[in-house]
């Protein structure tokens, strides 16, 4: 009888351990900082598929949820080339998703993403959340997003989440590079001192 | 039958006449204080959010660009004029590129004919005054806050007008 007891408060504690779980996913919470990020494949402007898994010498990665359409991500379209020209040779490339729902953004859909990453010149993936499945598991709620991902033995930990840097009019006069901050902080194995930062953005259509 | 021809006629062209007269924007209505838009870096526009008189304050943060924003705008506007003798108080906060206040965000304000006291905040250092708002706000827009000097409540999402309506009677009910 002890045993049966035993078992049947295990099994309590399993499910309802289970039921938070699917609760704080359905909630749309996301990532904190130190998760670890579950991999994807989603689709790159090129048709290809594109995982986090296929980056074998990745340190890590600037994963930066971002659109065409949104005059903030618009404005820093030049900054986020330049990180990826920084830190991709580093080991920290840039992964740009494209979260929105077309039908709402026809301005987002494929074709769009493809002749926008060829006018710029985009070095890095530009994939598509077309099942708009990816962003709500990071809990990214706007364009542009960033979470910085570093490469561990348990899966890419969450050790950034916000923004690019403090002043989204004017890149010559920022006074804090908050991914820049960070993913030095990570190259030189140090701990990230700015975790988590605001900024305004365009809410992911859904 | 003539008759009801007749008021047939007459309703059809009373309707039309109320559709035109309600698409014209009233003439010249106080042209000057409408083209000065109050512009303030986060200092200065906090007073916004820290009334503390006997007013329900609600603050609607959004932007011309904003396609979920301008869509709720109407609905910010009726409840402006529904609720203004309710001590409700609207206050949009454009948060517009400052190089577009001429070109878009002025003639914005003008050809909808807002009612609501709109202001502008222009300050980059969102990562400072964001958290100022609400510890609970992303920074994606739309975002509101509602409050009077007893409590505030914070929404970062869009609204129908019944939405609105439900969350701002919450505060009237006290």
């Amino acid at each position: 009888m002890k045993k049966l007891v035993k078992l049947v408060s295990a099994l309590t504690v399993v499910l309802l351990i289970s039921a938070f779980t699917v609760n704080k996913e359905e909630l749309g919470e996301g990532y904190k900082i130190g998760d670890i990020a579950e991999d994807f494949s989603l689709k790159n402007i090129d048709g290809k598929m594109v995982s986090l898994s296929d980056y074998k010498d990745a340190k890590g990665f600037i994963v930066t949820f971002t659109c065409n359409t949104c005059p903030y991500a618009v404005l820093y379209e030049d900054r986020i080339i330049n990180l990826d020209k920084k830190y991709a040779p580093k080991g920290y490339p840039v992964i740009a998703i494209m979260p929105n729902n077309t039908d709402v953004k026809p301005g987002d859909n494929l074709e769009a993403m493809k002749s926008r990453a060829q006018s710029k010149g985009f070095t890095f993936p530009y994939l598509i959340d077309k099942n708009q499945t990816v962003y709500p598991k990071f809990g990214a709620t706007k364009t542009p997003h960033v979470f910085i991902l570093k490469k561990t033995d348990e899966g890419n930990q969450v050790k950034y989440i916000g923004a690019i840097d403090d002043n989204y009019k004017d890149a010559s006069a920022v006074s804090a590079k908050y991914v820049e901050n960070a993913v030095d902080a990570l190259l030189d194995g140090k701990e990230v001192e700015q975790t988590v930062t605001k900024a305004i953005g365009c809410s992911i259509k859904v | 039958m003539k008759y009801f021809y007749l008021i047939l006629v007459l309703i059809i062209l009373s309707c039309k006449s109320d559709v035109e007269k309600k698409n014209q924007p009233p003439i010249a209505l106080s042209e000057n204080s409408k083209d000065e838009l109050e512009i303030y870096d986060f200092d200065g526009f906090k007073k916004f959010l820290n009334k503390n008189d006997d007013k329900i304050y609600v603050i609607n943060f959004w932007a011309t660009w904003c396609a979920p924003c301008v869509k709720e705008l109407p609905y910010f506007e009726k409840l402006n004029a529904i609720y203004e003798n309710k001590n409700v108080e609207v206050v949009l906060v454009s948060l517009d590129f400052p190089h577009l206040y001429e070109s878009k965000l002025k003639p914005y304000i003008k050809n909808k004919n807002l009612k609501s006291k709109v202001v502008a905040l222009d300050d980059p250092d969102m990562n400072s005054w964001i958290p100022l708002v609400s510890q609970e706000w992303s920074g994606s827009i739309p975002a509101t806050v509602i409050y009077n000097k007893d409590k505030k409540q914070f929404y970062e999402q869009s609204f129908t007008y019944a939405e609105l309506e439900k969350e701002v009677n919450q505060f009237l009910k006290q």
